[in-house]
């Protein structure tokens, strides 16, 4: 681990969603991380950055849960973050949550600045390729909306996925459009959810691919959840996963 | 009638009975918005319609966008126009009232839906009018003008062709470019020979255009008054703007002896040259088209000389509740040219189509207007039903936030207590946790012991409280425990990252 004193220090946000469903994509986050370069930090006082309640339309929780957010990574030079929503919410949406207090706005602002979906932040901040990594197998790419319109996360994880040897990405149709799941959405309105995903999964398997890789686990736990349900053999797995060289554990959503 | 009163402005908040048309609950279907959206799911007939008009739409705007290099140059151009005119509204609105009157042009002043439709049937009533020709207007449906004419005995004759499929059908538009997209051509078809005097032979589009050509073309030619909508309303000129794509419009707008011509206020640019940028973006993001094959401008009523020409023009400007939306964080909403592009892009629009959102506007867009005309109670759901994907933004060509308007409804609706309790429940105590660590992390570790409970090959297939997920998929058994209590315990030295799972 590289500990001299110019070393990038990182805040790593899991998310709720890693913390509670899928350890295995915050421990491939912090291998990647330490890989570039980083030297990472877990703060034990993160939760979740808001989104639900600000999506929700109860952005005075929203606020509550930024503060404690941005009072929690302000110490680090960076903050990441494993998925383009909770990573869209600090970046784009805190400052709206706390407009009603300009000096929490201020620091909100800030903190923006330094905030990154992991995949942008390995590429566009680290330059880091991963190297002498394999997987033979063939995978498809979802990109997930946050990552994909709020951050501009479209050619980095791309990038980094066409150095590992022997793994062959094909299009997938569809690839920008919405899985369906939106949160809250695919429950309020399961129906509707329902319908958009069996799209997305008879999209993924005209692939014929054997993964399918995204950069938000709630997307992929949508979809994974619908291909299992369909029969399908495709396995789901968050993208950090493959590039960590941790693409053996069970896949989203795979029985065993 | 006529008036030139400035515009008022009604004070009551948008929760209370909206700007909506009186008769607004005899077009509103009566179940809730899910139940439409579940009822339109299982039509697999409207399925199949709603994938033909979106997915050509999609396609064709795609290679519009491709072949107009300054597409994004003339995006940021179009946004500069509407919001120019929109934080100079009421200079526009008196420009173009002052040389509309110049040109001979009658002008009056609607501030809802309600008194738009009474002045439109008072001005046919004072013409004697028997029947009348309609050319497509959404601000005609958003006045409820169809059925308010049906109401006041005046033969109502809709001219555009999928309006005149509305007509036939009895129902309302679908979506605000192809108003029948809800019928596949089978079922216009069925409904041409049922109704239609020479109905077409030939199973082909064209036979069956001629076969409404036939129906509507002596009814053209019979009509006292011509009402028509507008896109644009060119402030130095006083003239407004049609674009059509079938010629209806034009043959709709000459021969009758009155023609009025519907708009909202939002409508307005400064002069035909702001109107030609509009259109460049328009047509691109409506039809795919490079341009549309009519564009009219209408100045005045026939001046001597003239060949031909109404002999009264009345314009009707709309407020129905623009002007509160300037007031109340929705002006960036006002910037809407009704393309219907978003509508074609949205997840959302493309599973249930038009008529399950239950207002006259679908899709992204009328999702944000809707609770505007017909109050945010009766409308809550529309904002809701979103998955603020983002991508009717990105198709937007004036880049409305429409996500964030949403958002700003449910912000809303959460204020005013309009949240169903479990909403209000669920996040509440989520929130509750989420800024308590301690709690927040105990209640984690609860919640995977649970969860582990009711997993099966890995697999959760029913639980409670999971069964909106449940239904339609598999859940993910939850790791043992949690990755800050694992990371907490490597940290100290008792497992290593990774290996625990």
């Amino acid at each position: 681990m590289n500990t001299s004193p110019s070393a990038v220090r990182v805040g790593f946000f899991a998310t709720c969603l890693v913390n509670a469903m899928r350890p295995n994509v915050g421990f491939a986050s912090l291998k990647l991380l330490e890989e570039a370069g980083c030297i990472v930090e877990v703060p034990m006082q993160q939760t979740c950055c808001g989104q639900p309640a600000f999506n929700g339309g109860d952005t005075r929780d929203a606020a509550v849960l930024a503060r404690q957010f941005i009072e929690a990574f302000e110490p680090f030079d960076h903050v990441v973050i494993p998925s383009g929503s909770c990573a869209g919410m600090v970046k784009a949406h805190y400052e709206e949550a706390l407009a009603d207090d300009p000096a929490w706005a201020e620091r909100a602002r800030r903190l923006a600045a330094r905030t990154h979906e992991i995949m942008s932040f390995l590429v566009d901040v680290m330059g880091y390729a991963p190297q002498g990594r394999s997987l033979v197998a063939s995978a498809t790419y979802h990109d997930s909306c946050s990552g994909l319109r709020e951050l501009g996360v479209h050619a980095q994880p791309r990038a980094m996925l066409g150095k590992i040897q022997g793994l062959e990405l094909r299009p997938l149709e569809g690839h920008d459009v919405c899985c369906g799941f939106g949160g809250t959405f695919c429950v309020k309105y399961a129906p509707i959810s329902n319908a958009i995903v069996e799209e997305k999964a008879a999209a993924v398997e005209r692939t014929g691919a054997q993964l399918l890789l995204g950069g938000d686990l709630g997307c992929l736990m949508n979809i994974a959840g619908k291909l299992s349900r369909r029969k399908s053999d495709v396995r789901v797995l968050h993208t950090v996963e493959v590039l960590a060289g941790m693409a053996d554990a069970p896949a989203i959503a795979e029985s065993r | 009638m006529s008036s030139t009163s400035a515009t008022t402005t009604d004070a009551r908040p948008a929760h209370e009975e909206g700007h909506g048309h009186a008769d607004r609950n005899a077009r509103v279907h009566p179940l809730r918005f899910l139940a439409r959206a579940e009822a339109a799911l299982a039509d697999p007939v409207l399925q199949i319609a709603i994938e033909r008009t979106t997915g050509t739409a999609e396609r064709k705007r795609a290679d519009a966008v491709e072949g107009f290099p300054q597409f994004d140059k003339a995006r940021v151009l179009g946004k500069r126009i509407k919001d120019h005119v929109i934080a100079n509204l009421d200079h526009y609105l008196l420009a173009f009232e002052r040389n509309a009157i110049a040109s001979g042009a009658k002008v009056h002043w609607a501030s809802t839906a309600g008194e738009a439709s009474r002045i439109v049937i008072g001005l046919c009533r004072d013409a004697g009018a028997k029947r009348v020709t309609r050319s497509k207007s959404m601000l005609g449906e958003e006045i409820g003008l169809p059925h308010a004419l049906d109401e006041a005995g005046i033969d109502r004759v809709e001219t555009d062709l999928a309006e005149h499929i509305v007509q036939l059908g009895g129902d309302t538009p679908s979506h605000i470019i192809w108003p029948s997209m809800h019928r596949t051509r089978e079922q216009v078809s069925a409904m041409f020979h049922a109704s239609h005097r020479v109905p077409h032979g030939e199973e082909t589009i064209e036979a069956m255009v001629d076969s409404a050509r036939r129906e509507l073309r002596d009814k053209f030619f019979s009509s006292d008054v011509a009402i028509s909508g507008a896109n644009f309303l060119i402030a130095d000129t006083g003239s407004t703007c049609t674009v059509t794509n079938e010629g209806n419009a034009e043959l709709t707008t000459s021969p009758p002896r009155v023609h009025i011509v519907t708009a909202g206020i939002e409508k307005l640019v400064p002069s035909a040259s702001h109107a030609m940028a509009m259109l460049r973006l328009l047509v691109r993001s409506a039809t795919g088209g490079d341009i549309t094959q009519y564009t009219t401008l209408h100045r005045g009523p026939r001046q001597p000389g003239d060949r031909d020409g109404p002999e009264e023009f009345h314009i009707v400007l709309v407020d129905n509740g623009r002007t509160r939306m300037l007031k109340e964080g929705l002006k960036e909403m006002l910037r809407c040219i009704r393309c219907g592009a978003c509508m074609n892009h949205c997840v959302v629009f493309r599973q249930i189509g038009g008529h399950a959102y239950g207002g006259v506007y679908p899709g992204p867009m009328g999702a944000v207007l809707t609770p505007v005309f017909d109050g945010l109670g009766a409308a809550r759901d529309l904002p809701h039903a979103c998955t603020l994907n983002g991508r009717c933004r990105e198709v937007c060509p004036v880049d409305i936030p429409l996500p964030t308007l949403m958002r700003g409804w449910r912000d809303r609706s959460w204020r005013e207590g309009l949240e169903p309790p479990a909403a209000r429940i669920g996040i509440g105590l989520f929130a509750f946790a989420a800024s308590r660590p301690r709690i927040f992390h105990l209640g984690t570790a609860l919640a995977l012991r649970v969860m582990r409970l009711f997993r099966k090959n890995g697999l959760i297939q029913r639980m409670p409280l999971l069964g909106a997920w449940t239904r339609h998929r598999d859940f993910p058994a939850p790791a043992e425990r949690s990755f800050l209590a694992m990371y907490r315990d490597a940290q100290s030295g008792k497992t290593t990252p990774g290996s625990s799972r």
